[in-house]
This record gives structure tokens, sequence and C-alpha cells, in this order.
């Protein structure tokens, strides 16, 4: 009888505990989620409703209509740049970043680990120092190193300074660290030089973290904002998040919201796709090892 | 199929010499097993035959040609590792034909060497497969393969049976033997087993303290161990070694632990009183005799067909026993016999062997 009692209590008390779980994730899910919420909404009405200063909860007709004014003609009151050409600068850059960076992460970290040659620590250390110097911190003098080189309004000016970084060096030495010694001795006695052993070998052991690097890097090369807003005033050559902040007029301006929002929406989505897609190859690279 | 020379080759990093001059010198179709406890070199010399490690003096001939300071590729070598080193990401068959492809082979004889050692070791069915889809049996036949494949001069062995369990380990040490008599290719195998050891060897290296303590065949090694380390490390239970003194002119020793022993092989030199170590295998041991020690046992390990017996003498040395049929428990002291005819007699401050 007392044992019912007691077993009637466990289970109340674990379903409590499933429902506060829940409630917890649901509030988290609605916190991160509403703004996006709002914008995907926003995008499908027209500029008067938001103009009016009324917040919509509910999708509207305009959808299709202001898509095709931000990707044909530009969002916000200018129609400026049109959506289409940004995205495709975008990634083009994050592309060129995410690739620059992991290359010369790879064969950074490959010298770095596998080869011994004099200063090597210190070499390993200079490259892990520029962790401490993004680009932000740099800004002016790099800024005057690419306009002297003449890169300014370039793709080179644009992506080199986001490529050197020390990032991605560090999570392949990681990886490589634990191949053990046995591949690169039985390379050896195969008759496979350093290339060919960095090309057979470790880049196909690499695989699952080059993916998960590369969705990092894709997102933050992405994400770029400050560099790119100096080094490029050609519009043609516009990134969409650049081009998304340069819509919105200050002060007294009558801004287009819906169109805004619809660039807004165009702008998160690549990473998210990439994200989407890659994310079984993402989880793999960060917690698995192929050995 | 090659002769393999090693001329006076030393190894030492920084500091510490872990290799103090070896020589050794493999015939045509030779299996040497380099036997040793950990830390005893062993590995370093194997490595330095693969050109895995560079000697810091010495030469090193495989076929006689100095290849001391070549590359492994160029040595003409294949090598097992002790984790089998197959790359995880290509299937067995890309495995063995990865360094005939290096190589530049034509396609058309990779496939049918590949085949043709496929069908040697049995792993026909498992080309396809990737190595973590094997076991660790069907793992070493592989790394067995892409080692036969290339068809060396020399096969080298790295402890290859040491992840195996101890079923495993029995057969693919017969199998291994079998495949290297064979194709009659000569071997270096390394290994602290020494079963593996007795077994595989045509002749030992017993390595101690990065120097050759003694180079002979198996039989020999255990017969007549050229000095107490060898004595104590090969045979198991492990020889018993006993303190005495000579006596009576050379012709006897006299034990700490009581009997004087007569040598039935002759004489061996030095004083009155000279310090020997006095060595008798377990199974030597007899129930019965005429020089008897009273042993206090302490353990008594049954195992079947015959009884291993763990005691202190008198003297307070420690004596094992291994005697056929079944002896009685703890406990008990036991009068046990040292056959005169099976001991072998060492210095006591060096160690070496003292023959008649």
């Amino acid at each position: 009888m007392q044992d019912a009692v007691l077993a009637r209590q466990a289970m109340a008390r674990q379903r409590r505990g499933r429902w506060l779980a829940h409630a917890a994730l649901a509030l988290g899910v609605l916190i991160f989620a509403f703004p996006i919420w709002i914008t995907l909404v926003g995008s499908t009405h027209d500029a008067a409703t938001i103009g009016r200063g009324d917040v919509p909860l509910l999708p509207g007709g305009h959808g299709l209509e202001n898509f095709s004014t931000a990707l044909g003609e530009g969002g916000g009151r200018m129609h400026t740049t049109p959506a289409a050409g940004m995205l495709l600068n975008s990634a083009i850059m994050a592309l060129l970043i995410a690739g620059g960076k992991i290359a010369i992460s790879l064969l950074s970290a490959y010298a770095v680990v596998f080869f011994r040659f004099p200063l090597r620590m210190a070499a390993f250390w200079t490259i892990f120092i520029t962790l401490m110097l993004p680009v932000e911190v740099r800004i002016i003098p790099t800024y005057q190193v690419i306009v002297n080189l003449d890169l300014f309004n370039s793709f080179t000016g644009l992506t080199l300074p986001l490529i050197a970084s020390a990032t991605a060096t560090l999570l392949f030495r990681q990886f490589f660290l634990t191949i053990p010694d046995e591949y690169v001795e039985a390379a050896q006695l195969d008759g496979a030089g350093p290339l060919r052993f960095f090309r057979d070998i470790l880049l196909p052991l690499s695989v699952t973290n080059i993916a998960a690097m590369g969705v990092i890097l894709f997102i933050y090369g992405w994400n770029q904002y400050l560099w790119p807003l100096l080094i490029i005033n050609d519009r043609s050559m516009e990134t969409i998040v650049v081009g998304l902040a340069k819509m919105i007029g200050s002060g007294d301006t009558q801004n287009e919201w819906n169109t805004i929002m619809a660039t807004a929406v165009l702008a998160m989505t690549p990473p998210v796709l990439v994200v989407v897609l890659l994310q079984r190859w993402f989880i793999k690279g960060l917690t698995e090892t192929e050995k | 199929m090659a002769t393999l020379n090693l001329s006076a080759v030393t190894k030492s990093f920084g500091a510490t010499t872990v290799l103090h001059g070896i020589d050794l010198n493999v015939a045509d179709g030779e299996m040497i097993v380099i036997v040793g406890a950990s830390g005893c070199g062993k590995s370093t010399l194997l490595r330095i035959v693969a050109g895995l490690e560079t000697p810091t003096t010495g030469h090193v001939a495989i076929g006689g040609r100095e290849v001391t300071r070549l590359e492994p590729a160029d040595r003409d070598i294949a090598m097992v590792f002790q984790n089998y080193a197959l790359y995880p990401h290509m299937t067995v068959a890309q495995n063995m034909a990865y360094g005939l492809k290096i190589r530049g082979t034509p396609k058309e004889e990779i496939a049918r060497r590949v085949d043709e050692t496929a069908g040697l070791l049995g792993i026909g069915p498992l080309l396809g497969r990737k190595p973590r889809e094997l076991s660790g049996g069907q793992r070493q036949r592989v790394a067995m393969g892409r080692a036969i494949i290339r068809e060396p001069k020399l096969f080298l062995f790295d402890e290859p049976l040491s992840n195996l369990d101890a079923k495993l380990r029995v057969q693919m040490r017969g199998e291994i033997r079998r495949l290297q008599q064979r194709l009659g290719v000569t071997s270096l195998y390394v290994t602290h087993d020494q079963v593996e050891a007795m077994t595989l060897g045509d002749r030992l290296v017993v390595m101690h303290r990065g120097r050759a303590a003694q180079v002979a065949s198996p039989m020999e090694v255990w017969a007549r161990p050229a000095d107490t380390y060898v004595a104590g490390f090969i045979g198991s239970p492990a020889m018993n070694l006993l303190a005495g003194t000579l006596a009576e002119d050379g012709a006897a020793v006299q034990l700490r632990a009581g009997p004087l022993l007569r040598f039935t092989d002759g004489p061996r030199a030095g004083g009155e009183g000279r310090p020997l170590t006095i060595g008798i295998r377990p199974e030597h041991m007899l129930r019965d005799g005429d020089a008897i020690v009273t042993v206090a046992l302490d353990l008594v390990e049954p195992l079947g067909s015959e009884t291993v017996l763990h005691g202190t003498l008198a003297s307070g040395e420690v004596l094992t026993a291994r005697l056929p049929g079944m002896v009685p428990a703890v406990g008990s002291n036991m009068p046990l016999a040292i056959p005169a005819e099976a001991l072998h007699v060492f210095d006591a401050e060096t160690g070496r062997r003292l023959d008649a």
C-alpha cells in the first residue's frame, strides 16, 4: 500500500520534471526564434503595414513581391544594390576565406607536426600569437598595406587579411598529433614522399575535420562586416551583410522595412543551408576520428 | 632475398646510448628473432635496419649493398607494425597495392599480385573492406599481405602479434613461420615474448641493455645460456640462480643452500672459494637424488600434467621447481634434489657462463 503511494509520487515527480524541462526548452526556442519570426513575417507585408508601427505576427500576402524587389532591385528606400549580386559577392568572399584558411592551416599544421626543422616551435608560437591579432586589432596597418598593394576594391584585398589566422591551424595540429607515427613510417616504407603522404593519407583522414572547419569558417567569412565596409566602396562588389546595414537610413528617414526584412532573410539563408547540409559531417569532425 | 650485415651499430639519443655496438650477420632466408625486455634497444635496432632511425655509428648492409644512409623506401624491405598501421580510409586491396602504386607498377600487374597475395593469405573475400571492418587476426593478415606483396629482400616484424589474444597469437605464429619458410625471405622479428622467440627463430639475438647478450639457435640459448641474464630470461618458469663457491680444486661447487655438487663435465678454472652463480632449471629439479635441499613451499600451482612449486631454501634463496604429476599442498617442507648434470655455472661477478 505504502509502496504504491511512493511509486505514484515518483511518477508524478518524473512527469513534473519532464514538463519543466520542456517548458525551459520552449522558452529558449521562443527567445531565439522570435526575432527571426518577426523578420520572416515582416518580409511578407507591404511597406505601409510596418510603416504604421504595427508588428504583425502572421504572414501577409506580399512575400513574392518583396523578395523579387530585394533580389532584383535592392531593398530599402533607395533600391540601390540588388541582393542577388551582393549574395554572390558574399558567397565568393566566404568561400575564398574558408578555402584559403583551410589550405594554409593544413599546410602549416602539417609542417609543424610532421617535420623537424630549426625554430619549429618558434614558428608554431608565432602562428599561435596571431590568434590575439584579429583584423579588428590591426585594421589600420592592414588597411594601409592593402591600399599600398593596390588591392582596394578587389576580392584579394577583401579576403587575404582575413585568411591569415591561427584558429584552423590549431585545430588541425591537434588532429595531426593524434595520427599514429606508424602511418608515417608505413608510408615511408611504401615509398610515399611528404607530399604524397599529405595527399594520399593525411587529407583523406582529415575530411571530417575539414568539413567541420569549413562550416565554421564559411559562417565567419559570411558574417564579416568591418573589413568589407572599409575595403569595398564599389557598389557592385558590396557584400550582403554590409549592404543590409547600408540600406537602413538613419534619422527621420522613412525605411522600406518590408524589403529590408526580405534582404535580411536572404542574408541569413546561406549560412543556415551550409549548417543544415554539412551538419552530419560537422558533428563527426568535432567528435570522432577515423582511426 | 638477401643477407643482412650489421657491423658495430650504435645509437645514442642525446646522452643516452641505447645500442652499444651490435654486430650481426644474417644468412639468406634466415629468420632471426630479436628478443629482450622492454627498453633493451631491440625496436631501435629494427628501426635502424628499416631506415626509420639512423645509427650513430656503424653500418648496415642488405644483400651486400651498403644502405646505412638510404631512405627506407630505397632499401627494398617491408615491415609489419605492432598496430598494423593499415591506412584506415583505404580498402584492404588499396592498402596492399599502395606501395606498388607509388613505385609505378602497371595496374594489371598490381591486380594480379593483390589477388595472388590475398590467395596466399586467405583474405580474398576481404579485399573490398576497410580495416575497421576487420577482426584483429584479419588485420594482421592484411598487414602481412602488404609486406609480402612487395616481394622485398627483407621482412621486418615489430612485435606483430602482441595485439592479438592468446589463442590467435599461437595460430598466427604458426602461420608466420610457415609463410616465411615457404617464401624463404630473410626476416628480422622483434618480440618480448620468449615463446615466440623460441618457436619462430632460426637464431635468437637476446638483447640486454643495448648489447647482444647471446646470438645462437633457440636450443643453444636454452641449453647453454651465455650469462645469467639470458639464463633467467629464456625458459618458463625462469631458471633458479643460486649462490655458491668453487670447491675441491674447481671440481665442485659448494652451494650456500647446503649441498656440495660435483661438476659432471669437468673442473672450472679459478681458486678455491671463487664466487659462482649456479643455474638450475625448474623442470630439472627432481624429487629424489644425492644433493637434497629442503624447500619451504609457499605456493603450489597445479597445471594438470605437472605442478609448479615455489618456495624458499634455508639460505633464504627462492627456488622454483616443475615436477610431473601432483604434489602436496602449501605449507609443507619438501625435500628436492638438484641433479649435478643439469647445472649451469656462471661467474658471480660478471655473470658470464663458465665452461669446463
